[in-house]
């Protein structure tokens, strides 16, 4: 063959770097897709394996309050009641973010409304660096500062969910307060200025403008600081006290599908019925974890309209 | 008046507010570090961790917890660098990318233990690999790669059309382009991102506990043979970090001065993360004049 067809019908260097590229990025998202559907079917084929292998009866699991894996009730079906451990996790999630919301949003609005250019920056920095600060860091110092003061001044052995939604009040607060602001930040800087222009002042301008038209993007901060509150392990199992029973207060100790996980994993034996139950719990928090995924979806699609 | 009142009170309502969550903050911040800076010296970063007596270090942890690092970026950065500039500049516009969007959306609001316990699944007793530095660098890759893939996918996103049409014109090839041009412009970007990301990592525990394990081995750290047991470089020792150090003994309670050894030891994850967070800026800042024409 002469060199000069053979050049012309041979793909070209451009085109062969073209094909490496494509064949290199499109191995790299494979690659994470599969990783992620594998988490699912693994996490999903063990949680099942409680209901189809144990025979566990699915809605006893979910409203069961008896939380005893290697043990077996009257009728000789393992205790597996997660209601404690769903009710604390529930617990402890709504209430950090009850308590961190308003301070959220007052931080949020502050920096971005009220303070200085300076102050902004000051406290965005430290915003930043308490989001990456670890959790075991917030854990050690519910444990050291919280506890004992829930301790002193309420009552109770300073273990349980009020201790537990305070941890996460504070480790919640910094997520939730950067998202707000940057959901206040993308207010159209108009909006306000047409509302100062017709004479209201700057509270008026705040709640029925610039609160009204940012709703989607702090609701979506919120569910974020749910999610995370959700699925923080190490923190509250710190402080919760670790007792998988039904939670009658506050201040007694309880525990979360997070916390018994961290408890329970080392200690069960693969493929058992109390094995089993746990990866089931796991199961429950990667749903939930989805479930947030799709309301943080939701209101974004809202909020564009 | 009355609207004027409302005004001043909402606003002073604010002000209290931003003031009590500084106050509360920089209080616990401040608790840690007064208790905790105190109790770092010399011997408590370089000696090892003691179980039932006082007086014991944190060297092996933090050796560990930097290695894991190291091993994690090596891992996760080459991923998310293919599947951020995928995003960023290949993915066409169909349900195949929006699937590939939505799933690492997914990853990265996982809770970590979720992720941990299918580590411990998959690698330590599935793949038989048992409690090791390397199942536990991969967990915190799974961790690492959703935020790593969006900061590179929004920096690369950064750099100007201009730039990738000039490079068309030139007649180079799409991912020449993307290497030769758009990489550089957009370092600076990803660079601050993967250090920031790093400080994530370096704090993370959950993951950890049951793929690295919860043990430090004794190393020995003259013997840098990646093959010897007692290696440190060894990848498959069981290596317990500095995060999951701190869980650990607050909630064994078997070491007399736990909580002094907890606070010196929060105190240094607190500054490791300052210093990755000042890092990332002057990294980033300097990167950006250097590879480009401002002053």
């Amino acid at each position: 063959m002469d060199p000069i067809k053979k050049k012309i019908q041979s793909s070209s260097r451009e085109t062969r770097q073209d094909l490496l590229g494509k064949v290199i990025t499109y191995t790299c998202i494979a690659l994470i897709v599969l990783v992620v559907l594998s988490i699912f079917v693994f996490v999903a084929s063990k949680g099942m394996a409680t209901f189809f292998v144990n025979k566990a009866n699915f809605w006893d699991f979910l409203t069961g309050k008896n939380w005893n894996p290697s043990m077996v009730d009257s009728k000789g079906k393992p205790m597996l009641g997660a209601l404690p451990m769903i009710a604390g996790s529930f617990g402890v999630t709504i209430l950090a973010v009850l308590f961190a919301t308003p301070f959220a949003i007052g931080t949020a609005l502050y920096m971005t409304e009220i303070a200085s250019h300076k102050g902004e920056r000051i406290l965005q920095s430290v915003i930043e660096l308490l989001v990456g600060i670890p959790s075991v860091v917030y854990g050690f110092i519910g444990l050291s500062v919280i506890v004992p003061f829930v301790r002193n001044n309420i009552g109770g052995s300073g273990y349980g969910i009020l201790s537990g939604s305070f941890v996460l009040f504070v480790m919640v607060l910094p997520t939730v307060t950067s998202m707000t602001v940057d959901s206040l930040r993308a207010v159209p800087r108009f909006y306000k200025e047409a509302s100062l222009a017709l004479g209201a002042t700057k509270w008026q301008t705040i709640y029925k403008v610039i609160l009204r038209s940012s709703t989607s993007g702090i609701l979506t901060a919120i569910i974020f600081g749910m999610a995370r509150a959700f699925g923080e392990a190490l923190a509250v199992q710190m402080v919760i006290g670790n007792a998988a029973v039904m939670p009658t207060s506050l201040l007694s100790s309880a525990s979360t599908l997070t916390s018994v996980l961290t408890m329970g994993i080392g200690n069960t034996v693969m493929g058992t019925v109390a094995n089993n139950a746990l990866w089931s719990l796991a199961l429950i928090l990667l749903l939930m974890s989805l479930f947030f995924n799709i309301v943080v979806r939701l209101i974004g699609r809202k909020g564009r309209m | 008046m009355k609207i004027k009142l409302q005004n001043k009170i909402a606003i002073n309502i604010i002000r209290i507010i931003a003031a009590l969550v500084v106050v509360i903050l920089l209080f616990l911040l401040g608790d840690i570090l007064i208790s905790g800076v105190p109790h770092i010296s010399w011997h408590f970063l370089t000696s090892a961790s003691q179980s039932f007596a006082s007086g014991g270090g944190i060297g092996v942890q933090l050796f560990n917890s930097i290695y894991l690092l190291l091993l994690t970026l090596i891992i996760s950065f080459p991923i998310s660098l293919g599947a951020g500039i995928f995003l960023s500049e290949y993915a066409p516009k169909n349900i195949f990318t929006s699937i590939v969007r939505m799933a690492i959306e997914v990853l990265s609001s996982l809770p970590s233990v979720v992720v941990g316990l299918f580590g411990f699944l998959l690698f330590v007793v599935q793949f038989q690999m048992g409690f090791s530095i390397l199942s536990g660098a991969i967990a915190l890759t799974f961790f690492n790669l959703p935020l790593l893939t969006r900061n590179i996918e929004e920096s690369l996103r950064a750099v100007p059309d201009l730039q990738r049409e000039a490079g068309m014109a030139l007649g180079l090839s799409k991912w020449r382009t993307v290497t030769r041009v758009i990489l550089p412009e957009a370092l600076p970007g990803i660079i601050t991102g993967v250090v920031l990301g790093a400080g994530r990592v370096f704090g993370e525990a959950a993951a950890l506990i049951y793929t690295a394990g919860q043990s430090a081995t004794n190393i020995d750290f003259g013997n840098w043979n990646p093959f010897n047991a007692a290696s440190p470089l060894n990848l498959m020792r069981p290596a317990e970090t500095l995060a999951v150090h701190i869980w650990k003994i607050n909630s064994e309670g078997v070491m007399p001065d736990a909580s002094a050894v907890s606070a010196g030891a929060s105190a240094v994850l607190i500054i490791v993360v300052l210093l990755f967070n000042i890092f990332a800026r002057i990294i980033g800042n300097s990167l950006y004049r250097k590879l480009t024409a401002t002053k």
